[in-house]
């Protein structure tokens, strides 16, 4: 009873969907208040009947209804309740209703939330996210319906996949999805703004506090699965690129550009072709990435073939978005005017090369990525891009972009005069390459050129922003201003930024420290034995049977020494998890602000001996802290009350509705 | 032209120049980057370059995995159920590294013989999964010698 109400209230959503996405639209063009109105409620009730059908399929799950195929393929009465929970997007049904659950969340707030938007703007976005609704609920419903019935009814569920019972990967996937479905709300900002040919000012400062927030889900996300893979998969590594993880990494990419460029047309109603192409590409990849992922195509090509139906209803999906954006982009962007003028040397100068960059990178993260694809396609041979290749390359860009981030704040818009800028940063320079130069010599730990380099671009980020945060408050009394500086119109933004940078020079240092310091060491250890890593002792105290709510293990016992002194006792287990029997590795780590010790069990080997891998991982921790920073940054920056009440400030060139404005220029 | 046009022209001129370095950078590195992934047949007739870094694959030949004295070397042999060929590995296995199972490793061969040297060695985290290279292998196996399904008994 319950899964056929979920049933029918996803079919009563896609009504909603198809009744918002039309009339709107229509009633939007041809100016009928009526159909306009009907934005609102429509997206309120596809919120609604998609909420019940998402409680349907919990509740199916906690209550363990394995006459459900979905929930027998992936629920399991011996599963904890918070699992049960989990496992709802813990496959390709499940996290495709839960894409459009969030969909249609991020449509509702847009609805109650900017209501300073003159009403036809928003029918247009509601409008538009509709369409994009529609396509992933007839997806749902037509390929891949999580409500379907199996009989016999199974007396036990087949599990969820062990790996994904951790409290990392219960929440990433919401995260990065958020992120992932955020991009549609620039996405149909963008796409608003060319039916309208309004491109100006104004629809930049609608659409940038919602780039923003789901950028920082994304990057909440990201973050959190790299956690997650350090945690569990037993292996010590924070980042593999893995053609999933590439999928997550590119949108972010794109958004990271995305924002920027939105902040050049909102200051100066500069770049607003590129920042639509910018928001174009963001959500491509955003779907890109959702299919690829999902239906598995990438970790095999062969997934098409096994459900045909699916690999061609995401392809036509995937055309029509594409291709109907960009058609609509090229008919429209020739009259869009060029906006603000500026300098050959200038913040606008600044944040094109920072563009450029990202935009680059994402291209070649994007070739890595499908390179196999393609080569398999064609039947040149069956290859792999080695990660060699990605981390090089991002050595070689990496660089260049910091030296933008440390330049952007001090740089006026329009306008720069570089000897000014050269002398302002004159301390930044000594400072990071004084630093970078120590960092590289032996002195306190062995040297390394790279660990230099990476001290350098941090203190080069850090030293120009605390130049930028001098100059900001020289006129606002000193620190003590600061506070005061922290409630006015335009700090978020500002404070934003710092705060997301100063997060990338921390993670610069984590992973630079990580490759070049981690010690790595495969031992094999009889009970009582003990061996030393980086100046620390660990003991093994041999390895018990241990019995979890649904799993057995293998628990070691390895105490970790400094000195002769206890300073953590370490537990890393063999887990077999009961229902689908797959050996997992649970590793013991010793979390610590400037290294972690990381030890994950091998096999057993007899006579008590283990085999097992211990790693000593400097300064890992600070990777996730810069992501987390960055992602603060983007809370800040999206909290900025300009966004709230400088709304109704003139802006420049708000003309009439439906004609092109040539705005800024 | 005016200074300030000059001037922007200038500006172009670098981007392109500095984009396209960057590209060219990237693509050689590509070029040198990719691994190709060869099956047992294609090592044992000799199509597998010794000595670059290569992928290989195949079903985990059962009874084949011998442990060194050390406890951390191990080698073993992998088939396409029409050749086989021989790994070894120093460390840890994946936990889902077992006889019968299909893997995929990622290595060097040994100039003059046929010894896989393996830097990495991948077993999906799904025991149903087989790696779709393995799965290409044995299916291209099967069909090419008509005897060789017999000795692995294991559909692809």
């Amino acid at each position: 009873m319950i899964p056929e109400l979920g049933h029918f209230a996803l079919i009563l959503a896609l009504s909603l969907a198809l009744v918002l996405s039309i009339f709107p639209m229509i009633g939007s063009l041809n100016n009928t208040p009526g159909w306009i109105a009907l934005a609102r409620p429509a997206a309120l009730g596809q919120f609604f009947f998609i909420a019940i059908a998402f409680g349907c399929l919990v509740s199916s799950f906690l209550t363990d209804d394995f006459s459900v195929a979905y929930v027998a393929q992936n629920g399991n009465t011996l599963l904890p309740d918070v699992y049960k929970v989990s496992a709802v997007w813990g496959a390709h049904e499940g996290s495709l209703l839960l894409w459009v659950f969030i969909l249609s969340g991020w449509t509702v707030a847009v609805s109650l939330l900017a209501r300073h938007l003159p009403n036809v703007v928003l029918a247009r976005v509601l409008s538009v996210m509709g369409m994009v609704s529609i396509g992933f609920l007839s997806f749902l419903l037509f390929t891949s319906n999580p409500f379907a019935r199996v009989f016999p009814v199974p007396l036990q569920g087949g599990d969820l996949n062990p790996l994904l019972q951790d409290p990392g990967l219960a929440i990433h996937p919401p995260m990065l999805y958020m992120g992932y479905v955020g991009m549609s709300v620039a996405f149909s900002f963008a796409i608003a703004a060319l039916i309208g040919g309004r491109l100006d000012a104004a629809w930049a400062r609608w659409s940038r506090p919602w780039t923003t927030v789901a950028w920082m889900f994304l990057t909440i996300g990201i973050t959190l699965g790299s956690w997650w893979a350090y945690n569990e998969l037993g292996w010590g590594g924070w980042w593999f690129w893995d053609p999933v993880e590439n999928a997550s990494f590119m949108p972010w990419l794109a958004a990271t550009a995305l924002i920027h460029s939105l902040a050049v047309t909102e200051k100066r109603g500069a770049f607003k072709r590129w920042t639509v192409l910018l928001a174009l590409l963001a959500f491509s990849l955003s779907l890109l990435g959702t299919f690829l992922v999902r239906s598995g195509v990438l970790t095999s090509v062969h997934s098409f073939a096994a459900d045909p139906a699916r690999g061609l209803f995401i392809l036509i999906f995937l055309c029509i978005v594409i291709g109907g954006s960009l058609s609509l982009y090229a008919a429209r962007a020739p009259s869009v005017s060029s906006g603000g003028r500026f300098d050959a040397f200038s913040r606008e100068t600044l944040l094109l090369g920072n563009n450029l960059l990202l935009v680059i990178i994402t291209a070649f993260v994007l070739l890595g990525t499908l390179a196999p694809l393609i080569y398999d396609a064609l039947g040149w041979g069956k290859i792999s891009v080695g990660f060699p290749w990605f981390n090089r390359m991002f050595v070689i860009f990496t660089p260049f972009l910091v030296l933008l981030m440390g330049m952007g704040p001090l740089t006026r818009w329009k306008h720069q005069d570089p000897g000014d800028l050269a002398r302002l940063l004159r301390i930044a320079l000594l400072v990071s390459l004084g630093g970078g130069i120590l960092a590289a010599l032996p002195l306190l730990h062995k040297g390394s050129v790279w660990a230099g380099l990476a001290v350098m671009l941090s203190l080069w980020i850090v030293s120009s922003l605390a130049l930028s945060l001098r100059q900001r408050l020289r006129y606002r009394k000193g620190v003590a201003g600061l506070w005061q500086d922290l409630g006015t119109k335009g700090s978020g933004s500002y404070y934003g930024m710092v705060v997301a940078h100063f997060g990338v020079a921390v993670f610069i240092i984590g992973v630079t420290f990580v490759l070049q310091y981690e010690i790595e060491k495969d031992i094999r250890l009889s009970p009582g034995e003990s061996t030393e890593l980086a100046g620390y002792t660990l003991r093994f105290d041999g390895v018990q049977a241990h019995q979890g709510p649904n799993y057995r293990a293998d628990r070691g016992t390895i105490h970790v020494l400094k000195d002769d002194r206890e300073i953590a006792l370490l537990h890393p287990e063999k887990r077999v998890y009961t229902v689908q029997t797959k050996p997992m590795t649970e590793s013991g780590i010793d979390v610590g602000f400037t290294r972690d010790i990381y030890v994950s069990l091998g096999e057993g080997l007899g006579n008590g001996d283990w085999s097992m891998r211990l790693y000593y991982k400097p300064f890992v921790r600070w990777i996730w802290f810069g992501g987390l920073l960055i992602a603060i940054g983007g809370l800040l920056a999206a909290s900025d009350r300009r966004y709230r009440i400088a709304v109704r400030d003139p802006l420049p060139a708000l003309g009439n509705d439906g004609l092109i404005a040539n705005g800024g220029s | 032209m005016t200074p300030k046009r000059r001037k922007r022209l200038i500006l172009i001129a670098l981007m392109v120049a500095g984009v396209g370095v960057a590209i060219a950078v990237a693509l050689k590195a590509f070029n040198e980057n990719l691994m190709f992934f060869y099956t047992p047949s294609a090592v044992a007739g000799g199509e597998a370059p010794a000595g670059h870094l290569i992928r290989v694959g195949g079903l985990v030949t059962n009874g084949s995995v011998k442990r060194q004295a050390d406890g951390l070397t191990v080698t073993f042999d992998i088939t396409d159920n029409a050749e086989t060929i021989t790994v070894q590995y120093t460390g840890i296995l994946p936990d889902l590294f077992r006889e019968g199972q299909g893997i995929v490793a990622r290595g060097r061969l040994q100039n003059g013989s046929n010894l896989f040297v393996a830097e990495e060695v991948l077993a999906k985290h799904d025991e149903k999964y087989m790696p779709p290279e393995v799965a290409d292998a044995l299916k291209s196996a099967h069909k090419s010698s008509a005897d060789g399904a017999a000795t692995g008994g294991v559909t692809p």
